[in-house]
């Protein structure tokens, strides 16, 4: 039972951190740029005044325009909930391993990219299309990058392979944990949407990736896919921090230990996301032809990763 | 890295705020958050040039919470510039009726107002008031930044 409290926790956590971190997030990029920028709090003032907005749908749109911003959600909450962010011990830890992770993030995308489609608009399509690109490219190098961790461990289960690391850190900071860390970074970027693969900022039809799937969402729906996102975000943050920084993660269900892990995380999430922040002010959008480039890159260091894994083994 | 030095030398260069304009009844509901979607229906860019600034980082609306949107469908606020002239005037009511409720209409510039130098021309259908109904105008040719701004933040009520 207090397994599940747990779950229910870490998702309304992540839920209600999303949108402060992407407040954080633009405040520290206003600051590198001169600018005054909104308040930390803005991403909750526009979701909350979106929730009160007619939706509407287009007249052509399907089913798939309509269940893709509760599918998109649900995942979101699924993995918020199931990942060991705060404690390993969830409830579902025999189910909540990477291959499962990985599937719910990518039947979110899918999910989009049908709403996308769906619309029956030019921009919808193209960005539909370019989203598939971008994720075909990605997931292996999230799955392999993971893979390098849990060859250790011998289990592909996130819970198993952050208890591992917390219970002793000489095994993240390694060879191995370098190059696998190195591969999802780059990987985190793409999912995710930010620069140097999307601008999460533009406004220009032409280069827009996620951007130009949601262009036909209004009201309650663009806030639960803009809320869906931006909890992703976090999600990729929180597993790029707690595969490679997992110290203070909660092994145990003690109240003090799940505060203390509770505290840390948002810290640690916030801390990549200033970091992240603070390095697209020096990126610009790197041509969308280069992008796989870029993608079989990580892939190839995840691929190292899982090597150097296996010889130093 | 030339970069660093420039951020850490210029530090900010957003005016300082002035104070909190007295906020419109009909924007209650917006609570502080406004997406902002453009249309020129027929101007000469003087006003998209002062749109611009508006935005950038000098004025920075951002900061009262007024951001600039890429669809109608994200939108609360319509800026209009311009004379409509005949073939803008279909877009014009497009994007109109594609934003959600509640909705608003800033006109912004003398020629969205009366058509300004361009009354009677061939091809111009009128002011913006003639096609989409207006909420605020914002009179100047062009308006200042400033100006704009105010009457962003007059709607955001921040």
């Amino acid at each position: 039972m207090a397994a599940y409290a747990v779950a229910a926790g870490q998702a309304v956590l992540v839920a209600a951190l999303a949108p402060w971190l992407l407040g954080w997030m633009r405040a520290v990029r206003a600051r590198l740029e001169g600018r005054a920028g909104g308040r930390f709090g803005q991403p909750w003032r526009d979701l909350r005044k979106q929730l009160r907005k007619e939706p509407i749908t287009p007249a052509d749109a399907g089913v798939f325009f309509v269940a893709a911003p509760p599918v998109l959600m649900a995942t979101s909450l699924l993995i918020a909930g199931a990942a060991p962010y705060v404690s390993t011990r969830g409830p579902l830890s025999g189910v909540a391993d990477l291959v499962v992770v990985v599937g719910l993030l990518l039947l979110g995308t899918v999910a989009l990219a049908l709403a996308g489609l769906d619309t029956g608009t030019a921009f919808g399509g193209m960005g539909a299309s370019r989203e598939m690109t971008i994720a075909a490219l990605v997931e292996p190098t999230l799955l392999l990058a993971v893979f390098a961790l849990s060859t250790r461990v011998g289990s592909t289960d996130l819970a198993a392979i952050v208890a591992a690391g917390a219970a002793d850190p000489a095994r993240v900071i390694s060879p191995v944990g370098a190059l696998a860390a190195a591969a999802l970074a780059v990987a985190v970027l793409a999912e995710s949407g930010r620069l140097p693969v999307d601008n999460p900022s533009t406004h220009l039809e032409l280069t827009m990736v996620h951007e130009a799937m949601v262009l036909e969402y209004a009201g309650r729906d663009l806030a639960l896919v803009e809320w869906a996102a931006a909890m992703r975000l976090s999600i990729l943050l929180g597993l790029l921090a707690t595969l490679f920084l997992p110290w203070g993660v909660a092994t145990s269900l003690h109240p003090a230990a799940l505060a203390g892990a509770t505290a840390l995380f948002a810290v640690k999430v916030f801390a990549l996301g200033g970091l992240l922040a603070a390095g697209e002010v020096f990126l610009a959008k790197v041509r969308l032809f280069r992008v796989p480039e870029l993608l079989a890159g990580s892939f190839v260091l995840g691929l190292l990763a899982v090597l150097t894994a296996s010889v130093l083994a | 890295m030339g970069l660093v030095r420039r951020i850490r030398e210029r530090g900010r260069v957003a005016q300082p705020a002035t104070p909190r304009p007295e906020p419109l009844p009909a924007a209650a509901g917006l609570a502080g958050s406004v997406q902002v979607r453009h249309v020129d229906a027929g101007s000469c860019n003087g006003c998209e040039i002062e749109v611009g600034q508006a935005f950038g980082p000098v004025y920075d609306a951002e900061r009262h919470g007024v951001r600039l949107v890429a669809s109608p469908r994200h939108a609360d606020v319509l800026t209009v510039t311009g004379p409509v002239t005949v073939n803008m005037a279909g877009p014009l009511r497009t994007t109109y009726e594609a934003m959600p409720r509640p909705r608003m209409v800033v006109a912004v510039g003398d020629c969205a107002r009366d058509c300004g130098m361009f009354a009677g021309g061939p091809g111009v259908l009128g002011p913006v008031g003639d096609v989409v109904p207006v909420d605020v105008l914002v009179p100047g040719c062009p308006p200042e930044p400033a100006a704009i701004v105010a009457a962003l933040r007059g709607v955001s009520g921040r």
